[in-house]
């Protein structure tokens, strides 16, 4: 019950990130079942609960670059956003199933071993299950060492998504395109990081 | 639909004369309601007045006089709204809300269009003059979007055929290119060139496809003069192409000896290629093109995908045109 819970501020503050992040999902969701998403609501569902994903997922990469930078940490709130970027990614692919192909799995099979746009799709998300899967404290205990070598798929789940998320329109688009960027930029900070400590390791050596 | 071939005096130009038509009844919504009709003698008297120019320059729909046409199929028509609200128009924006709300400043007053090229009468006319001498015909076409979606649209138009005849055509001609325009100051697309298309968008057809009795060059919708995201004043419809064979606001036709360009192939050829026929059986690279989500068809839990069909379902109008050609070299 709530009243054996142990009110934290991170965690009053972890119940609020869940609720607003969920609301923009619930919010188009009436409005798709209130037909006013426009001519073609279930791709424009498709579209948002996508972009969120990937929101989110670039909100959990720039944890670490935030605090490299400006020394702020904001960690204990990472998993929260990375649970939200996998259940946006969930309600996506369920949508695309459900909504789109109506469960055509026949279809779903036959364009998901062809279509290079899918298989990242694909590949993002199998990584994103497996991340939410490893993501709580009992996994982190089990997996010591490991966990944080396993939790570099998030890498590889970002290119992945990056690709579908490009792959998606007929010419280059400007919205995946800044994405992207931003991602790469992500990536840039962490790695610029990396190199710059494994050089002071090296010179401290000597 | 049946068809006999008779030779003419002019090479390359065969004529098809009708001598089966299925003429399907016209249904209800299809029939020129009343107060139009009454109204007719106001319509010319209305585009005159519009051409004189009005401060804007930009033209409400304004009701067409059309008669009822062939070919067409009894499915149910997407919604004027939807029709209007949901277009691939990357001249005013990659979005596909994009070109009703940024379309604002577009004029289609006036407006002249140029027959040109490997013809025998090279012509310029005004495009009200064109719908005055061609009474437009009510044409309900599918649409099949080379995205995998589609939708139905009572298009008022004129047969490309009609127009193309009166400019005779000479016998080297072989080829129709289209020329879209060129306007960035009204045009917010044209202005930015993120890797996107080199403007004018241009297209073109075989001649024989131009000369089809389906090719259509339509000025109106729904009994209404096209709106600017629709692609007014004037713009190409062929039914058993892809949609971005539908080249809008078009300003020049050109008869040539020669392939033309075309925008789709220039910017991506390994993706769009010139004939973009209709076809389940070769795929997008990117994308299946065997189904297609159908437009304004249930809402959000009810929204139908359709199998795909080749030619989009005119395959008696036009296979005859593909005969022996390997639809997947040449897609």
């Amino acid at each position: 019950m709530a009243s054996s819970i142990r009110w934290t501020r991170p965690r009053v503050i972890i119940l609020m990130l869940w609720i607003a992040g969920l609301a923009p999902a619930f919010r188009s969701f009436w409005l798709g079942a209130h037909n006013e998403l426009g001519p073609d609501p279930v791709r424009s569902f498709e579209h948002l609960l996508g972009l969120w994903a990937f929101r989110f997922l670039l909100a959990s990469l720039a944890i670490t670059p935030l605090r490299l930078v400006t020394g702020y940490s904001l960690i204990r709130y990472r998993r929260t956003l990375g649970l939200l970027t996998f259940v946006y990614a969930l309600m996506h692919v369920a949508t695309y199933i459900a909504l789109d192909l109506h469960f055509d799995f026949a279809t779903l099979w036959r364009d998901l071993t062809r279509r290079p746009f899918l298989i990242f799709g694909m590949i993002a998300f199998l990584c994103l299950i497996l991340l939410a899967a490893t993501s709580s404290q009992y996994s982190i205990r089990k997996l010591g060492r490991n966990w944080r070598r396993l939790h570099r798929i998030v890498y590889v789940a970002l290119i992945a998504a990056s690709a579908h998320f490009l792959m998606a329109f007929k010419t280059w688009h400007p919205e995946a395109l800044l994405y992207v960027l931003s991602g790469s930029i992500l990536l840039i900070i962490r790695i610029g990081y990396k190199i710059r400590s494994q050089v002071r390791q090296t010179g401290a050596k000597m | 639909m049946r068809f006999l071939s008779v030779w003419t005096p002019l090479p390359f130009i065969r004529r098809d004369i009708v001598i089966s038509r299925s003429f399907s009844e016209p249904r209800p919504g299809e029939i020129t309601p009343k107060e139009y009709y009454l109204r007719r003698r106001t319509v010319l008297a209305a585009a005159g007045f519009l051409s004189a120019g009005i401060a804007t320059g930009t033209v409400k729909a304004a009701s067409l006089q059309t008669r009822p046409g062939g070919f067409g199929t009894s499915e149910t028509p997407t919604s004027l709204a939807d029709i209007t609200h949901y277009n691939n128009f990357y001249e005013f924006g990659l979005d596909k809300s994009d070109p009703a709300r940024l379309s604002g400043s577009f004029h289609s007053r006036p407006w002249t269009l140029r027959i040109q090229g490997a013809v025998a009468k090279p012509v310029t006319i005004d495009i009200d003059q064109l719908i005055a001498a061609h009474q437009p015909e009510s044409r309900i076409y599918r649409m099949r979007c080379v995205e995998a979606w589609s939708m139905v649209i009572p298009w008022d138009g004129i047969p490309l055929a009609d127009i193309l005849r009166q400019a005779e055509p000479l016998g080297s001609a072989k080829f129709v290119a289209f020329t879209s325009v060129l306007r960035p100051d009204e045009m917010p697309g044209q202005r930015s060139g993120y890797g996107s298309i080199s403007w004018p968008y241009v297209e073109g057809l075989r001649l024989d496809e131009a000369m089809n009795p389906l090719t259509l060059l339509a000025v109106g919708l729904y009994g209404e003069t096209l709106s600017s995201q629709n692609g007014a004043p004037l713009r190409l419809v062929v039914p058993w192409k892809y949609g971005f064979k539908g080249i809008k606001s078009i300003t020049t036709i050109t008869l040539l000896e020669t392939m033309p360009p075309t925008s789709w192939n220039q910017l991506a050829p390994q993706e769009y290629g010139f004939y973009a026929n209709v076809n389940p059986d070769v795929d997008h690279p990117r994308w299946s093109q065997a189904s297609e989500r159908v437009i304004g068809s249930g809402g959000f839990f009810g929204e139908r995908r359709q199998p795909t069909r080749l030619f989009n379902g005119y395959g008696d109008q036009v296979a005859h045109l593909y005969a022996g050609m390997d639809l997947k070299t040449f897609f």
